[in-house]
């Protein structure tokens, strides 16, 4: 079976646009959270998210998200957020990877496979809301492929000429880490030798917020000091921060990758999948699912537990984070003392279908630069564990090995596990 | 230039993001500016809006450049 590595990687988040802006804020223990400014959220139960910050905004930062870099304005306008997120992201990592110098002929094996949790539900809102009003005549030609998930990848399939698979997963909150998984088996079957891989969303809408609350999935209580909602394992967590953004990376094939002398991140070793079959919104009581989620990505790698040094946890900052936690130690047995698990949604909040791939890109950048990112606002513990959460500050230690996890509503579970690149 | 051939142009501009020069008498909006079949339909859209006229879909079809599309909209409104 062929190695698969990552060379190439591409963010939007809520901290800012891009990879390594991003990885500074997260290790300094900065959040993303905020009054939503999108909309008025005045009348909502939750008045507050993870928005990717905006250039021209007030206060904005230098690397604040700005449109105009990654879409001509004419082309902005056909095209929900959750695409405009994808394809800054995704350029990002093909830029990185140099891969829209590729010739012809390579671009036939190059696939995109980026998938989203929900897709442009802001424009079907909109857009219902048009042909209420004014009738049918008024609805955009635009709206249809500017809300479809599989539009993102069909974009930037476009956009740079890749001929490859074309593809686009679909599973809630395990989408991102489906995207990566599925890609590289792509790569490993050799049906590509690269494939443009991750997540997008842009959830925070009136319409989203009304639908998450209406699950009764979102934090709430804490309009009067959003950063210090999304707090993941502490006993006074009320639920998810609502984020956005998107998480590409690019996926090679390790001799294609090697042969160029590329920047290797690390190579996905390991990729498991599982449902629960429990609930539609819920994991049930033991987590079952996660476990042999985990226990697949760890034997299809052929490493034991104990190689593991990192978990990105799901960690959404809802009850269900002691419940995947208990989970995490049975996998991991006694090993569990030596091994630092956080959650890095406590910075970003929660991205949905980009989750899982913005956190296969933060389990990277810990390899690299061997240092475990904070969970913040984790003040009292809601449970006791021999896993180090991270709490508060950053752990630098040694990590080779990692393991990323993701949950999705419907109960759909997947497990990544990469690795710092041995020969 | 009238004032109806004024407000097509900046239509056509905002919407196709073309240099206003490039829209003459008969520029296609397909061949010469760039759009594509659901670009066409979204500007007659943004004609209808802006004359605050119904263009039904087989005298859309003949609306091919700029010159088309100010004829039929002097007409419309005569």
């Amino acid at each position: 079976m062929r190695r698969v590595v990552v060379t190439g990687m591409g963010m939007v988040s809520p901290l800012a646009c891009g990879v390594d802006q991003t990885w500074k804020r997260l290790l300094d223990g900065q959040s993303g959270a905020g009054p939503i400014t999108r909309f008025d959220a005045g009348h909502l139960a939750t008045t507050y998210a993870c928005e990717v910050p905006r250039a021209g905004a007030e206060g904005a930062a230098e690397d604040a998200f700005d449109p105009d870099e990654w879409m001509e304005p004419k082309e902005q306008r056909k095209v929900d957020d959750f695409i405009l997120y994808g394809m800054a992201a995704a350029d990002q990592a093909i830029r990185e990877a140099g891969l829209a110098e590729c010739s012809a002929e390579e671009k036939l094996r190059i696939g995109v496979m980026v998938g989203s949790g929900i897709g442009g539900l802001q424009s079907i809102a909109e857009t219902a809301v048009l042909l209420k009003e004014r009738g049918p005549r008024r609805v955009s030609p635009f709206f249809i492929p500017g809300a479809l998930i599989n539009l993102v990848s069909g974009q930037i399939s476009i956009r740079y000429g890749f001929k490859g698979p074309n593809h686009a997963p679909v599973t809630a909150c395990s989408t991102g880490a489906h995207a990566i998984g599925d890609a590289a088996r792509l790569i490993q079957w050799g049906d590509a030798d690269v494939m443009v891989a991750g997540g997008t969303e842009s959830p925070i809408s009136e319409i989203g917020i009304a639908g998450f609350n209406a699950c009764k999935a979102l934090s709430t209580k804490r309009a009067d000091d959003p950063k210090r909602a999304s707090r993941p394992w502490d006993a006074d967590r009320d639920g998810f921060v609502m984020g956005e953004g998107a998480g590409v990376v690019v996926l090679e094939d390790y001799e294609r990758a090697k042969a160029r002398g590329a920047t290797i991140y690390g190579e996905i070793i390991g990729y498991g999948l599982s449902g629960d079959a429990h609930h539609i919104t819920a994991p049930p009581e033991d987590h079952e699912g996660a476990e042999r989620a985990m226990r697949a990505a760890l034997a299809r790698a052929a490493i034991e537990p104990t190689r593991i040094d990192y978990v990105n946890a799901h960690g959404t900052s809802t009850m269900a984070d002691t419940i995947e936690l208990g989970a995490v130690e049975r996998v991991l047995g006694d090993h569990a003392q030596n091994v630092t698990m956080s959650s890095t949604k406590s910075s970003i909040g929660h991205l949905l279908g980009a989750a899982g791939s913005v956190e296969a890109i933060f389990c990277l950048l810990a390899i690299r630069d061997q240092v475990a990112p904070p969970t913040i606002n984790l003040d009292t513990p809601a449970c006791e564990t021999k896993l180090d959460l991270a709490a508060g500050a950053k752990v630098p230690r040694r990590i080779d090995t990692v393991l990323s996890n993701s949950f999705g509503f419907g109960g759909t579970n997947a497990a990544l596990v990469m690795q710092r690149l041995t020969d | 230039m009238s004032d109806i051939a004024d407000r097509v142009k900046k239509i056509v501009v905002e919407h196709l993001g073309v240099e206003e020069e490039k829209v003459t008498e008969n520029a296609s909006f397909i061949d010469d500016l760039g759009a594509d079949s659901l670009d066409t339909v979204e500007l007659v859209m943004a004609f209808e809006e802006e004359f605050g006229i119904e263009i039904p879909d087989d005298a859309a079809e003949t609306i091919q450049t700029f010159g088309d599309a100010v004829k039929f909209i002097k007409e419309a409104q005569a």
